[in-house]
């Protein structure tokens, strides 16, 4: 058996032990809700979407330009769930939420997001251009985003999904305009400069964390409680791999 | 209606465990591949309803007079001008070369300067995080930046120093690496579970109700 081939098989193993536990966990979860520690960003998002109902302004979603077709379209796709979440918290709200996206097929699923959460809600006012392609590269998205931070009364912005660099600018307009950020990215970059600019950024597998946070529903809850046993594994495979090689030194030391 | 609602979560679903089942036994790799080709094709003509909901947005600006329509009109004669040269661009190479040069004289230009107001907007947003979120993180993350800039540019009269450059070598290469990979192995796992989520039908971008 080749490395490739084990490699392949060690990997289908993991998901296959993954998709158990999650099952698993997500059918205990029904009964007894898991408490995780606390993230200040989302206790804050949450009073952010008080006010957005209660002033009557307007939620902004930014799902930047995770193409669907590429390994980048997880974080796209939370950032799905967020604004599919966010979109139920504020249809008590005058306005429906804005999304806005670099990537074309991301805005259809963003509309097609906003109008499953309309039908859901009392009003059921669904607004086709609720859901937008704002540019097809990563500044023409940006500078075509800005605009709506801007002029369209958002007082809460959620930037959320696969972004470079140019997450500052989206930022950096959203602060000028006095308004709540919290923004998350999988790229190591866009997470530098959004942890300079942002309000409220998110570090690392966070930006997964929130459909948990934000009571998405149970399979959301078992997800983070998998990533969790996954990460102590991985710890006690890189501390044994680190134990295991000390000793192969100790030995060929001895030997010599 | 509720078989509206199901049809979509078990055609994605179907074909979510396909294209897994490709990555993994080699029976199924030829029609991962034909999936992938599919998706990649759909994703063409999504850039065409992408680019129509643009026009929509702005032609709706325009119409209802909105604060910065005329930056819509700009955008949508750019638009068309760029979408028929690139249509004639096809046939005529004297053209192709016009649509290139549009590009490389415009677009280029104007994405290089957002790219030198992002020097400004990071440098105001670093000073200002000192202010807005005064903690130990902070101090290190603006530390560790100027440390490593000072390492990387030559400095006046004294050029390379090399304490400073064998420092911003150590700091990327070990505390800066060490902590991309810890960040990197929690997305890759987000992106795992994310991944079974949407294989479970329990995240569904496509509509229907989440789980």
């Amino acid at each position: 058996m080749t490395n490739a081939t084990l490699l392949e098989l060690l990997g289908f193993v993991i998901i296959l032990f993954s998709a158990a536990l999650m099952a698993g966990l997500a059918a205990l979860r029904r009964k007894s809700p898991p408490a995780f520690r606390e993230i200040p960003a989302f206790s804050r998002l949450r009073q952010a979407i008080g006010r957005v109902v209660e002033n009557g302004t307007r939620l902004h979603v930014s799902l930047g330009r995770g193409a669907l077709v590429t390994a980048q379209s997880a974080s796209a796709m939370s950032g799905l769930t967020l604004l599919r979440r966010l979109a139920e918290l504020t249809s008590a709200g005058d306005q429906p939420p804005v999304a806005t996206s670099g990537d074309a097929a991301l805005a259809i699923l963003s509309q097609d997001t906003l109008q499953t959460a309309s039908q859901a809600s009392a009003q059921g006012v669904y607004d086709p251009t609720a859901g937008r392609l704002t540019g097809l590269t990563p500044f023409s998205y940006a500078a075509g985003a800005i605009p709506v931070i801007r002029d369209e009364n958002i007082s809460t912005n959620v930037l959320m999904g696969n972004f470079g660099v140019e997450a500052a600018l989206l930022a950096e307009a959203a602060e000028r305009d006095n308004t709540f950020t919290l923004a998350a990215s999988d790229n190591l970059t866009a997470q530098a400069v959004l942890y300079a600019s942002a309000q409220e950024p998110l570090i690392g597998e966070e930006l997964y964390a929130a459909g948990a946070y934000l009571d998405a529903g149970p399979t959301h809850t078992a997800s983070l409680t998998v990533q969790d046993v996954l990460r102590w594994l991985i710890i006690i495979a890189i501390l044994a791999g680190a134990l295991l090689q000390l000793v192969q030194l100790l030995l060929s030391a001895g030997a010599q | 209606m509720k078989f509206k609602g199901v049809f979509p979560t078990v055609i994605a679903i179907a074909f979510g465990f396909l294209v897994l089942a490709g990555y993994i036994f080699p029976l199924f790799g030829q029609f991962y591949l034909f999936i992938l080709n599919i998706a990649v094709i759909l994703t063409g003509f999504a850039v065409l309803v992408g680019v129509s909901n643009l026009l929509i947005v702005h032609s709706g600006k325009i119409r209802h007079k909105q604060k910065g329509a005329i930056y819509s009109v700009i955008l949508i004669i750019s638009l068309l001008v760029t979408f028929l040269l690139g249509l004639v661009a096809h046939f005529s190479t004297s053209v192709s070369g016009l649509f290139n040069e549009a590009f490389l004289s415009i677009q280029l230009p104007i994405e290089t300067s957002l790219m030198a107001v992002l020097v400004v907007t990071l440098t105001y947003a670093s000073i200002r995080l000192l202010r807005q979120r005064r903690n130990l993180l902070s101090v290190i993350f603006l530390v560790t930046a100027f440390l490593i800039m000072v390492g990387t540019a030559p400095w006046p009269f004294l050029g390379d120093v090399p304490v400073l450059s064998a420092l911003r070598v150590w700091i990327a290469q070990i505390p800066a690496s060490a902590g991309a990979r810890g960040i990197l192995l929690g997305v890759g796992l987000g992106t795992l579970t994310t991944g079974l989520r949407i294989l479970f039908g329990a995240d569904r971008p496509y509509g229907g109700k989440h789980g």
